[in-house]
């Protein structure tokens, strides 16, 4: 910690970053109103698949990265999961020398441009900003210039490739391209190893690709991350189940000499309540998968997709925000989420819950599904819900959902998306026997190294987690690939 | 990639792909699938793998044209790519020697039984074979099931091949006639309830193979559930085979039908495109 501490000093007391500070005084940064996030219009966007947040103009960066005070002791790292320098990013911001910025926003994320879009930065980074925790004020807006940055370099055609080590030979499989299999894959192809990334799917990318549509995050964008990593030498294999298509041993036979777990949480959970598999009735992956992965929605495109005029969808997180509000672009009159407990309890991020309230949205509150009927075709017509209220918190301090008896009412929809959460991917515990996994199918790893049971097995993400964020996948990416090269090194030398 | 190597028509509608595929080749056994898509905008397909060449790396897939994409693939020639080939997918199925297996078979169901019935001979069962159609023309595969069967026998509703009647008739005549072991029964989900509900009856044990739709094939959609003993199953991960005294299949039913409108639709204005194309 101590030497973090220090190295934060020596930056900050670079000429630059003093001479910045004086340039303007406190009282009128802290003065300036947080900026806005141009936003497309809600009916027209609603109508369309065009990316929300158009993202900042480069004048309103700079104004926003002068509200950042530099602060000796930058609280917000603390709350940042791969703790950014973002003292320095903003005010590299500050000074206009955005290709500046985009490397120190590299030196330790990997995909500035995702998480500038997808982090809850209201309960990371900007909740422990000075002006939260200190001023009272509304915090600076990370994320946004973050995004900004990201997108800058993007834009310039001239992103920075990380110089790579010559390679040592040594090779390596990660298995998963989601956020966390990309984030070992960058840090490892950096210090010269041989890296190959085996995905299940068609596409690389995981949830970016196949859950996260592209009003919230284009998929050009995690394309362009990915031709990087191809840039610096990353492999990626498509449609290659790990366990089914080959095992970790036949990897090994092959000359692999460490594995990366990142296979995601990939399975669907149902409520197991009468009717619930009526057609018309499926996951939130499955709809999501469909219009996202599949482009369904689009009649040159051979997979077709349920539509609906009275959709509900089931949950209160990302994902039900995700799917509702595709719903409500491919045409629904009715866009409803039922959601058990209340706004405050909903764990899907802030500016999701807002940007659906926009676009018309209609919230369930405080209602729970018992129970679907189908027309005589199999189509599900009609929901039975019951009212819930809130009881004593629960083992996650969340109040708990308590249902009210006899308050149990029918709705009429013909659409029914569940998004009630998943469970981990079983594939890559099924078969490997000797594996440590939880009673819930994650996989047991030391938090440290993320390295499993299997000492050559080193895991992350919701794998390890069980549903977590795109950081946080991103995080345990970086520290498995630390543990990775400890571990290579390690058995190397002897 | 996925390259074809070989093709056969088997019959108006039914083709036989010898794609590359080096590891699946490995990899497979009796009852696995692939993913299968075709090009940028094609939809992933579950086809059964028919058989394998470890030495040549190769799968082969029987293919049967009933929609947009199996058509697609159909008309593939040799030396054209299969875009997207994933697997082995499901469980494998379970191969012993029990004795005498009844292996039923009608329509889209013929192409995924192959498999099985040889691995059930290899495995020194004696195998009977049902194979049941509407009509003459419709009866596929009876060559290569004859070469794995002590016995075939043939069913059409109209009588034009074999005998007339329903699989299940040609089932019970077999029966009644000796004692079976256990039965397999792949095809459209109303033939295998009621090939089910025939050897409940008779109490053997009996498996179904599912041919629910799916879009990933590995777990993660959901769209292939089914009902198995109460409870609810992924075909993709769970199955394709089950005990077919436990599925409900009234369900599954329900579901295969779940977007047939728009696959007539599409089918229909491929079919109309082709047409217009070779005019
Ligand atoms: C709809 C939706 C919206 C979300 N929104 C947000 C958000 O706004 N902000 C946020 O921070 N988080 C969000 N999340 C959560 C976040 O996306 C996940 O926590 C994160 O993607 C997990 O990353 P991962 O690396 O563990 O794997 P995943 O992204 O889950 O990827 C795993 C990959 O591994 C592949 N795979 C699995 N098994 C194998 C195998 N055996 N062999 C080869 N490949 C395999 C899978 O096909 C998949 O591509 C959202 C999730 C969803 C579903
Ligand atoms: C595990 C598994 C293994 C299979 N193996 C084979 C195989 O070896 N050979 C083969 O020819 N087919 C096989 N099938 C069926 C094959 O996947 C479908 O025929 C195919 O998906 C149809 O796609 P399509 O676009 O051509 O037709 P669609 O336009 O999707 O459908 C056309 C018509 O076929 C019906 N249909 C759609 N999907 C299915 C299905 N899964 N089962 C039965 N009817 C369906 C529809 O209701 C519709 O009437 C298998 C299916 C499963 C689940
Ligand atoms: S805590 Fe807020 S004001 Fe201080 S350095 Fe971090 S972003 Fe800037
Ligand atoms: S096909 Fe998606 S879970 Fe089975």
């Amino acid at each position: 910690m101590e030497i973090i501490a220090e190295y934060l000093k020596q930056e900050r007391s670079q000429e630059w970053r003093e001479e910045l500070r004086k340039s303007m005084k406190s009282k009128d940064r802290t003065t300036k109103v947080r900026v806005h996030m141009p936003e497309e219009d809600p009916i027209k966007r609603a109508k369309s698949h065009i990316e929300v947040n158009r993202g900042l103009t480069m004048e309103i960066a700079v104004e926003e990265a002068q509200r950042c005070l530099d602060c000796p002791d930058p609280t917000c790292m603390q709350g940042c999961p791969v703790s950014i320098n973002i003292p320095k990013f903003i005010k590299y911001v500050e000074k206009q020398d955005f290709a500046m910025a985009a490397r120190t926003l590299k030196e330790t994320n990997a995909l500035p441009a995702v998480c500038g879009r997808v982090c809850p930065q209201e309960v990371q980074c900007e909740a422990s900003c000075f002006y939260t925790l200190k001023l009272k004020k509304i915090p600076v807006a990370i994320g946004h210039l973050e995004r900004f940055v990201a997108d800058w370099e993007r834009n310039s055609g001239n992103m920075y490739v990380p110089e790579v080590a010559p390679s040592n030979g040594i090779k390596v499989a990660i298995i998963g391209s989601g956020p966390s299999g990309l984030a070992v894959a960058g840090d490892l192809i950096k210090l010269g190893y041989s890296v190959t990334v085996f995905e299940a799917l068609h596409e690389p990318g995981g949830v970016l690709k196949y859950g996260i549509p592209e009003f919230r995050l284009p998929n050009e964008i995690v394309d362009v991350e990915i031709n990087n990593l191809k840039k610096m030498g990353v492999e990626f294999i498509n449609n290659f189940i790990v366990g089914k298509t080959a095992t970790i041993d036949d990897l090994k036979e092959e000359g692999f000499e460490a594995f990366f777990a990142g296979s995601g949480a990939g399975l669907p959970n149902f409520m197991n309540i009468p009717g619930e598999n009526a057609n018309g009735i499926m996951s939130s992956n499955e709809y999501l998968t469909r219009v996202n992965l599949m482009n369904a929605a689009h009649d040159d495109y051979d997979t077709p997709v349920f539509l609906g005029k009275k959709v509900a969808v089931i949950g209160g997180g990302n994902t039900a925000m995700d799917s509702v509000r595709t719903a409500k672009r491919l045409g629904a009159d009715k866009a409803m989420i039922i959601y058990r407990r209340t706004l405050d309890e909903m764990p899907a991020r802030a500016e999701e819950i807002k940007h659906a309230q926009e676009e018309g949205i209609e919230f369930l509150n405080l209602n729970s599904p018992i129970e679907y009927f189908a027309d005589k075709n199999g189509r599900v017509n009609k929901m039975r819900l019951q009212k819930m209220e809130l009881g004593e918190p629960d083992s996650s301090g969340r109040r708990r959902p308590v249902p009210i008896e006899g308050s149990e009412y029918e709705l009429e929809t013909d659409l029914v998306v569940v998004s009630v959460g998943v469970s981990p991917n079983p594939l890559i515990p099924a078969s490997l026997p000797g594996l440590n996994v939880s009673r819930w199918g994650t996989i047991i790893v030391d938090d440290k190294e993320m390295q499993s049971s299997i000492p050559e097995l080193f895991a992350g993400g919701d794998i390890v987690r069980g549903g977590a964020t795109v950081i946080l996948a991103m995080g345990d990416g970086r520290n498995a690939a630390a543990g990775i090269h400890r571990y290579l090194q390690n058995i190397n030398k002897k | 990639m996925n390259r074809i190597v070989a093709v056969e028509n088997l019959s108006e509608s039914v083709v036989k792909l010898e794609i590359e595929a080096p590891r699946i080749a490995q990899k497979r056994k009796a009852g696995h699938f692939v993913i299968v898509k075709l090009g940028l905008k094609g939809e992933r397909i579950p086809l059964t793998i028919s058989s394998a060449d470890t030495e040549k790396g190769t799968i082969t897939l029987i293919i049967q044209k009933v929609g947009v994409t199996s058509h697609k693939i159909a008309v593939l020639n040799i030396g054209d790519e299969v875009t997207d080939v994933v697997g082995p997918l499901g469980l494998a199925t379970h191969i012993e020697k029990i004795g005498t297996v009844l292996c039923a078979g009608g329509g889209v169901g013929t192409a995924p039984l192959l498999p099985i019935v040889e691995a059930m001979h290899k495995a020194g069962n004696r195998v009977i074979t049902v194979l049941a159609a509407r009509s003459k023309d419709l009866i596929i595969l009876e060559k290569e099931m004859r070469a794995f069967s002590d016995e075939v026998i043939i069913m059409t509703d109209d009588g034009s091949l074999g005998k007339q009647g329903l699989v299940t008739h040609g089932m019970e005549e077999v029966i009644l006639r000796e004692k079976v072991d256990k039965a397999i029964t792949i095809g459209p989900a109303i033939m295998m309830k009621f090939s089910s509900m025939l050897t409940k009856k008779y109490n053997i044990p009996t498996e179904a193979s599912l041919n629910a739709i799916m879009v990933d094939g590995t777990g993660m959609c959901g769209a292939c559930r089914v009902t198995v003993g109460g409870s609810t199953k992924f075909v993709c991960v769970d199955g394709p085979e089950f005990n077919a005294h436990e599925v409900n299949f009234d369900e599954l039913l329900s579901r295969l039908g779940g977007f047939k409108d728009e696959e007539y639709k599409a089918y229909q204005t491929y079919l109309e495109g082709l047409k217009k194309e070779t005019v």
